[in-house]
């Protein structure tokens, strides 16, 4: 076993280090910056150079932090590893590993849509992959993301041409700025962000993505919003923040919002799917690039995707890990 | 179908009142006038007799998609709908744009479903999935199951086509009651000036009263309010008018044919009479429990047996229309005396006999004797109060006995539809007998949503085994029963069936060792009409 699970997080032993430990670790390598797979308190991490600011700016300025380049093979231990690019978020890799010969590939979370904020998902060969699942179900199945974002923008201008403002939740990293660098095709207006999305906003720019211009949410005059676009977090829902945007209209952007009784359940007026998981097709399609002869799943549904590909002859299993179902 | 799914995604996607109200009349405006009596008529909360069954969806989305049975149950469970399962899986054929087919023309089409062999209407209706967009293959579906639902009230409908025809809204709730053909000519009647020929066999809307929550003293003095006893039977509206007589129930169907011995009494009525009433089970001058009145409805074929057997009996309560004039805005102190004086002359109904010269408190008595009467408890109409439309707040007001209740053991789960879909929701309850459980009652509503996720987590975590979308659970968590009556029941396990029960709150406090017995339930089948004393509840303390 190239690597195990362990209480702390993926182990590679043969490297004497951990893939994204949810404990503190002397050596950790971080597939990307979300926060259920960086956390703070080990004494080395290694990451993808372009998710340096990021995780400076989540774990600390003084973080004792390593960067590499995508595709950039180094050594740790008896293991060569190298990060490959997941196209998740800012600078989110698969980690790859090899020792005598035998590779394993940690996919962290990607997805296989184009987003103009990161590079594209590599698609590797390896002997194991171990995949995530979150979306692991037939009925995740992701739009086009060039309409759903039509979607958002038609939104947006019905509310404005009742002059309501559209506050639109977002995870405040990745998704976010995507949203921001995909409406561009429609306008070059600028929007007004939560304080939590502000600074990763700011790192997607000095990263060089091409965005919408955008300022804080400061003002407390209802009419200053009026039409306008807000971009904030999900936990910013229904606290006090929100009362200077009056009667405006509510947008939330996930995968989850595919299903209309999760749609209704979060009370949002609008669900749109979108998602930097990968869907049901992508995983399947991940799988068999792979040329892996076993498959091992983190997040989510990964028991239906193991008994699926069990029936399809491939040999699958599931691994227990601590991440979230969170974007 | 285009402006009719998007009608219906508008409204959907929104909870301001106001928007869905302007997308109706938006949609009203624009629709063929055939179009638009369909959608008032799915609208307004009426279905199609399901043409296609689930089993029959199921087998043929297994076969279209190609997925694992177990695979599509478990998708299925996490849509928690089936027609949204098909509009999630199936392809549709990209670059095929459907030509837009009228909504009167998709019915039509779907009713010609059933002339076709099993073989012919799965191709027909694997066609339209493939070639309608998700959204257009969603209300298909919901069409074929007959199972549409729309997330508007009865009020906001209304209101949208008093808008859109000019006329006011009782009006328009007066033509939406009661059975009729969707199709131009019924748009047409809706526009048309008041007073036409087709609303003469339909009933008024019924004046609904709300629960009374509050304390009794806080109406005021018993005096300013007509108290009577609240019957438990079919509450109906009985429309003399043109030489004919109709039964309307309150769940505005027409049961005419239900009561032959009633429509005979009721021509000995006055022309063009309007009463509202209960029917009730009737024998020796007294009401009988409901359960009756249930068996006798449930007859397909009524035959001089069971009209023996079952005797019924209406008891009149209020005046709605007299001698063609309706009457419905005046005071239900002045109805009640035109009621009156019509019964006494054709005694051929029971005066809803008024509860006088009470206080409070001995009308709580009253109320807690409800059960040895067979009635459900009291209720409250302020004198000088109109028949309105709908639910009404402060002038009606229905003071129920407080319901049974027993403390029942959680068995099984599984997940509910429209806002709770992917959450395990619908949930069975058992109780104890001897050293095994037997489940006696399903109910699904009752818990906050806090706690609906909770024991949503517990049963996912606590599963024992699955059969399709139903989880076994360990016979661990408490909750506590409340419901309105409990029969005897040859078709149930237990031996016993309980009317409408719900969840009336969760025991943390109790293990499942400390649930109710059966033996408790059927104790409860002997608190019948003549020797039960108030208090009336399966609870050990
Ligand atoms: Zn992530
Ligand atoms: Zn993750």
């Amino acid at each position: 076993m190239l690597i195990t699970a362990t209480e702390k997080g993926l182990h590679c032993p043969a490297g004497d280090f951990y893939i994204d430990p949810w404990l503190p670790v002397p050596r950790a390598v971080l597939t990307h910056a979300h926060g259920d797979h960086a956390r703070a308190g080990s004494e080395q991490y290694f990451a993808e150079c372009s998710s340096e600011g990021v995780l400076r700016q989540r774990l600390g300025a003084e973080l004792s932090l390593v960067t590499k380049r995508y595709g950039e093979r180094f050594q740790l231990g008896a293991a060569e590893v190298s990060l490959h690019a997941a196209g998740h978020v800012l600078g989110s890799a698969q980690i790859r590993v090899r020792v005598d010969n035998e590779t394993w590939v940690v996919t962290g979370d990607y997805k296989r849509a184009p987003d103009p904020t990161c590079a594209p998902f590599e698609p590797v060969v390896c002997d194991v992959l171990i995949s995530e699942a979150t979306f692991a179900l037939p009925c995740y199945r992701w739009p086009e993301t060039r309409e759903v974002i039509a979607e958002i923008w038609r939104w947006w201008q019905s509310n404005r041409e009742q002059s309501r403002a559209s506050v639109l939740f977002c995870y405040a990293f990745g998704k976010a700025q995507r949203v921001l660098a995909e409406l561009m095709a429609h306008t070059s207006e600028s929007v007004f962000l939560h304080g939590a999305v502000l600074p990763l906003v700011e790192e997607y720019r000095r990263a060089g993505i091409a965005m919408l211009p955008a300022e804080p949410v400061v003002r407390e005059k209802r009419a200053d919003y009026r039409g306008a676009l807000i971009i904030a977090p999900p936990s910013a829902a229904g606290t006090p923040w929100m009362r200077r945007f009056a009667d405006a209209s509510t947008g939330f952007c996930s995968g989850w919002m595919r299903i209309r009784g999760a749609r209704r359940r979060r009370g949002y007026d609008r669900g749109f799917v979108l998602s930097d998981h990968a869907d049901w097709p992508a995983l399947i399609h991940t799988v068999a690039e792979s040329h892996a002869k076993k498959i091992l799943l983190t997040h989510g549904y990964s028991d239906a995707l193991v008994r699926f590909l069990r029936e399809q002859g491939v040999d699958a299993a599931a691994l227990r890990t601590a991440y979230g179902e969170e974007e | 179908m285009r402006a009719f799914s998007e009608l219906f995604e508008n409204l959907d996607t929104t909870t301001s009142t106001n928007e869905k109200l302007a997308a109706l009349t938006r949609y009203f405006r624009a629709a063929e006038p055939s179009d638009a009596a369909w959608a008032a008529y799915f609208l307004s909360g009426r279905r199609l007799k399901r043409l296609i069954g689930g089993a029959m969806l199921r087998r043929w989305l297994l076969e279209e998609t190609g997925l694992p049975e177990w695979l599509l149950e478990e998708t299925y469970a996490e849509v928690g709908d089936l027609a949204e399962t098909v509009a999630l899986l199936v392809d549709n054929v990209q670059g095929h744009v459907q030509e837009d087919v009228p909504l009167e023309e998709w019915i039509e089409r779907l009713l010609n479903l059933r002339d076709l062999s099993d073989v012919q209407q799965r191709e027909q209706v694997a066609r339209w999935w493939h070639e309608l967009d998700a959204r257009g293959c969603f209300l298909l579906n919901k069409l074929l199951t007959g199972e549409l639902r729309v997330g508007v009230s009865a009020g906001l409908v209304e209101r949208a086509l008093a808008q859109v025809t000019g006329h006011s809204r009782p009006v328009i709730a007066h033509r939406l009651m009661g059975t009729w053909q969707p199709s131009a000519s019924f748009w047409r009647f809706l526009h048309s000036e008041a007073d036409a020929a087709g609303d003469r066999t339909r009933p008024y809307p019924f004046c609904l009263a709300s629960p009374l929550e509050a304390n009794p003293e806080s109406l005021g003095i018993p005096s300013d309010w007509l108290i009577e006893w609240k019957w438990d039977g079919i509450r109906a509206q009985i429309i003399r008018r043109a030489g004919s007589v109709h039964i309307w129930s309150r769940g505005e169907e027409l049961m005419t044919d239900r009561f032959p011995e009633l429509v005979e009494q009721a021509l000995q009525l006055p022309p063009d009479t309007v009463i509202d009433g209960e029917i009730v089970a009737w024998r020796e001058g007294r009401v009988r429990p409901f359960g009756e009145l249930q068996q006798r409805i449930g007859r397909k074929k009524l035959n001089a047996k069971i009209l023996a057997d079952t005797p019924v009996h209406i008891i009149a309560y209020d005046l709605l229309e007299q001698s063609g004039e309706d009457i419905r805005s005046l005071p239900i102190s002045d109805r009640r005396q035109r009621l009156e004086a019509m019964l006494t002359d054709r005694p051929w109904a029971t005066l809803s006999p008024q509860i006088k010269d009470a206080s409070w408190q001995e009308l709580k008595q009253h109320r807690d004797a409800s059960r040895s009467r067979c009635v459900e408890g009291l209720m409250l109409k302020r004198l000088d109060s109109a028949y309105g439309s709908g639910r009404q707040r402060g002038t009606w007001w229905k003071w129920k006995i407080d319901p049974y209740s027993f403390d029942g053991v959680l068995m099984y789960a599984q997940p509910g539809r429209g806002r709770r879909a992917n959450l395990l929701t619908d949930y069975t309850f058992a109780v104890r007998d001897g050293e095994t459980l037997v489940p006696v009652a399903k109910a699904y509503s009752g818990l906050t949503d806090e706690e609906i996720s909770r024991v949503d987590r517990w049963i996912r975590q606590n599963t024992i085994e699955r059969f399709g979308p139903v989880r076994s659970v360990k016979p661990q968590l408490v909750f506590e029963i409340a419901f309105e009556a409990i029969n005897e029941s040859k078709r149930h396990k237990s031996g016993v069936a309980v009317r409408f029960p719900r969840i009336a709150r969760w025991r943390i406090d109790k293990p499942a060792s400390e649930a109710n017995t059966i033996d408790d339930l059927r104790g409860l089948l002997r608190v019948g009409p003549a020797e039960s004393q108030g208090e009336a509840s399966a609870n050990a303390g």
